[in-house]
């Protein structure tokens, strides 16, 4: 659908010759932190913007040149854009009436859509007088209505609260189930990205770093910076020491024991690499694990954990490493008495669990500064709230 | 009844001078006027002591109709003719770089920095007789020489738009400013041109610019009076020429007084009846509620 495209807007290029297609009925997202270029990319769909170079093609035709008036897409706005002046009823059948129906079909058809997003009772209202959920779900039906071929979504979640966004998000993927068009959606959400898409497309500075369906971008990422920024991840600098078949490596990591970790691509000694695990991946507990059960095995100091209901996060020192592990409550916590400040660990990974990644010096410094803003539908809790959790904890849970 | 808490006393205490100096110097005189006008003359200028409608006899003059036909046509034209030429000077501001947006903003202002009458006398010397456009024209062979820009209603009209313009461009600048473009963006997304965009979205939003720009412009043009005395002639002349000459020359002040009354009815008229329309309709939606509410059973 996007053919080499490329986007410059003074000496800042926004969208570096980028290439993806989406196909029908899908629910696709350009996933990315702010300033990547993925809504630049929304509106050279759209039309709002035209390409410095390459193509924009919608069903086998190329679009690139034509006004947004003239394509069959459609836009939900970040801020939604009703049209202030016009009921409820009114934004609705604004693009009918452009099109020139009769009235009685765009009545049919704007009741139709107020059946679906169940707003049948606030038709005649203005957009000053309805929540903020529910001008989302108007925005929806104002470009639905018009039977898009693509429905374009900017961070159409964003202005709203977590609870609602939640709520939309279910909503979201009912009315796709029910109309079946093609969603293009953008969003720096990871969680919002990860629950609705069919694939995702991670992009960074510009280009895109990764396009796969949520569990490959998450399982099997390729690159350092798709690893940190879909979920969390512990990152160990480390160099191959040597082959183990049938496809395995062992890596030698500074302050640690080596670590055995699944090929995914081939590897040679010597290798520089990070090995990347994720948190819910490593089991955590106060006796050592045996060595046939798991491969890679540590002990450290608890130095910091976050409650967070059906988990809880440690942070455990190990030499020079902070780990962090997520500790699923499978059982009632309250009988059990869970690992706390100052505790001695066991650490423990399969060697599938982790991944290897080649190592890029000079964006694992941006990655690790780079806020987490994209909870785990809101599970997670960023570190910059961690002092805040902490403290909520120990008034309450009475060691 | 709303009672007095410290807010409303605050509230009161800081509206009362101004809402006092309206009163006493506005208000009042103005009904002084309204009353003026069902009053005697004297033969001095003075008024007389008794109730009469002599005053508004003016409205029967054969010339009257011509004179309140054409201050209303002249203002109505000044009125689109601010709105056409201030609509695109307020959108190139309002979207122009934010640090040259002030900048631009003074260009509007300066003319006001040098006084009114001068300014008219100014545009006397450009359109005189024998001044430059007027031989500028000629030899381009655009007019003939036996035309006369100046004392016309053509004059007056010209003068109107260029004292009134900068006053519709400030409010229209403020509307524009404050217009949400992505609902442009919006209305070319669901398929409308930019025409239909314009007509359907934009004029509508900045509708209480508009407003605001026709009633600073409408208004003072009325009641213009300087303006067509200077550059008009008597194909030119206004209600407020007749008015000062009422005053002036005959020295009744009844005549003047009703006349003035007219020209306040003239524009305090349409405004109420606004209002009203707009109570009305207003209500009228209340009503429209009613059923939809009982029809959902809420």
């Amino acid at each position: 659908m996007f053919e080499g495209i490329r986007k410059t807007f003074g000496s800042h290029t926004a969208v570096d010759d980028v290439s993806l297609s989406v196909e029908r009925g899908e629910v696709f997202s350009l996933l990315g932190p702010s300033g990547c270029g993925k809504t630049t990319l929304l509106r050279l769909c759209a039309g709002f913007e035209t390409p410095d170079k390459g193509r924009v093609i919608l069903n086998g035709e190329d679009i690139s040149s034509l006004p947004p008036n003239k394509r069959k897409v459609n836009t939900v706005f970040q801020n939604y854009a009703l049209f202030p002046h016009m009921s409820v009823y009114d934004n609705i059948a604004f693009g009918l009436k452009v099109a020139g129906k009769n009235s009685t079909d765009i009545k049919l058809e704007v009741d139709a859509m107020l059946d679906l997003i169940q707003m049948k009772d606030h038709a005649h209202k203005k957009p000053s007088q309805i929540s903020g959920g529910q001008k989302q779900r108007v925005a929806i039906a104002r470009a639905l209505v018009n039977k898009p071929q693509v429905l374009l979504l900017d961070e159409p979640l964003a202005a709203l609260d977590l609870k609602l966004r939640q709520r939309m998000l279910i909503e979201l993927d009912q009315i796709h189930d029910e109309v079946g068009i093609t969603f293009l959606f953008v969003t720096h959400d990871q969680g919002e990205a990860i629950s609705l898409s069919d694939r995702i497309a991670v992009m960074n500075e510009g280009k895109i770093e990764q396009i796969g369906t949520p569990a490959q971008v998450y399982e099997s990422p390729v690159s350092s910076f798709t690893a940190a920024f879909i979920g969390d991840t512990n990152f160990f600098d480390g160099q191959v020491r040597e082959a183990v078949p049938p496809n395995y490596s062992r890596i030698a990591i500074d302050g640690l024991p080596d670590a055995l970790c699944y090929n995914d691509s081939p590897r040679r000694p010597g290798d520089m690499v990070h090995l990347s695990v994720r948190p819910e991946k490593i089991r955590l507990r106060r006796m050592p694990f045996e060595s046939h059960d798991y491969e890679n095995t540590m002990r450290g100091t608890v130095e910091n954990l976050v409650y967070l209901g059906s988990s809880t996060r440690y942070w455990v020192r190990v030499g020079e490493w902070l780990v962090t592990a997520l500790l699923q409550h499978r059982h009632f916590i309250l009988d059990e008495a869970p690992p706390t400040w100052g505790d001695e660990v066991w650490l423990a990974w399969h060697a599938d669990d982790g991944f290897m990644l080649q190592r890029y010096a000079l964006t694992d410094e941006k990655l690790l500064m780079m806020p987490e803003d994209g909870d785990m539908l809101g599970e997670d809790l960023s570190p910059d709230q961690k002092t805040g959790g902490e403290d909520a904890l120990s008034s309450g849970s009475g060691e | 009844m709303r009672t007095l808490t410290p807010r409303r006393i605050q509230e009161t205490l800081f509206t009362a001078p101004s809402f006092l100096w309206l009163l006493v110097l506005f208000l009042v005189p103005t009904l002084m006027v309204v009353s003026m006008s069902f009053r005697t003359a004297d033969p001095y200028g003075g008024i007389g002591d008794s109730f009469s409608l002599e005053g508004f006899k003016d409205i029967f003059s054969p010339s009257f109709p011509g004179i309140l036909f054409r201050t209303v046509n002249l203002s109505f034209q000044t009125t689109l003719w601010c709105l056409a030429l201030g609509l695109p000077v307020a959108y190139f501001i309002a979207r122009a770089e934010k640090k040259h947006q002030a900048h631009l903003m003074l260009l509007i202002i300066i003319p006001f920095w040098t006084n009114f009458l001068i300014r008219v006398y100014a545009w006397k010397i450009i359109l005189h007789p024998e001044g430059m456009l007027k031989d500028m024209l000629v030899a381009l062979r655009l007019v003939s020489e036996d035309t006369s820009l100046l004392y016309n209603q053509g004059a007056v009209l010209l003068v109107l738009v260029y004292t009134y313009l900068p006053f519709a461009v400030l409010p229209l600048y403020a509307a524009i400013e404050k217009f949400d473009f992505t609902l442009i963006e919006a209305s070319r997304d669901l398929g409308a041109g930019p025409l239909r965009s314009f007509f359907r979205v934009f004029l509508p939003g900045i509708s209480q610019g508009i407003v605001s720009a026709v009633m600073v412009v409408f208004i003072p043009a009325l009641g213009s009076y300087v303006i067509p005395d200077m550059v008009g002639g008597t194909d030119g002349e206004m209600l407020g020429n007749k008015i000062a000459q009422r005053v002036f020359v005959d020295r009744n002040l009844p005549r003047g007084s009703a006349l003035s009354t007219l020209l306040v009815l003239a524009v305090v008229l349409p405004v109420i009846g606004g209002l009203v329309v707009k109570k009305i309709r207003s209500n009228g939606r209340a009503f429209a509620d009613v059923p939809s509410i009982g029809e959902h059973g809420l």
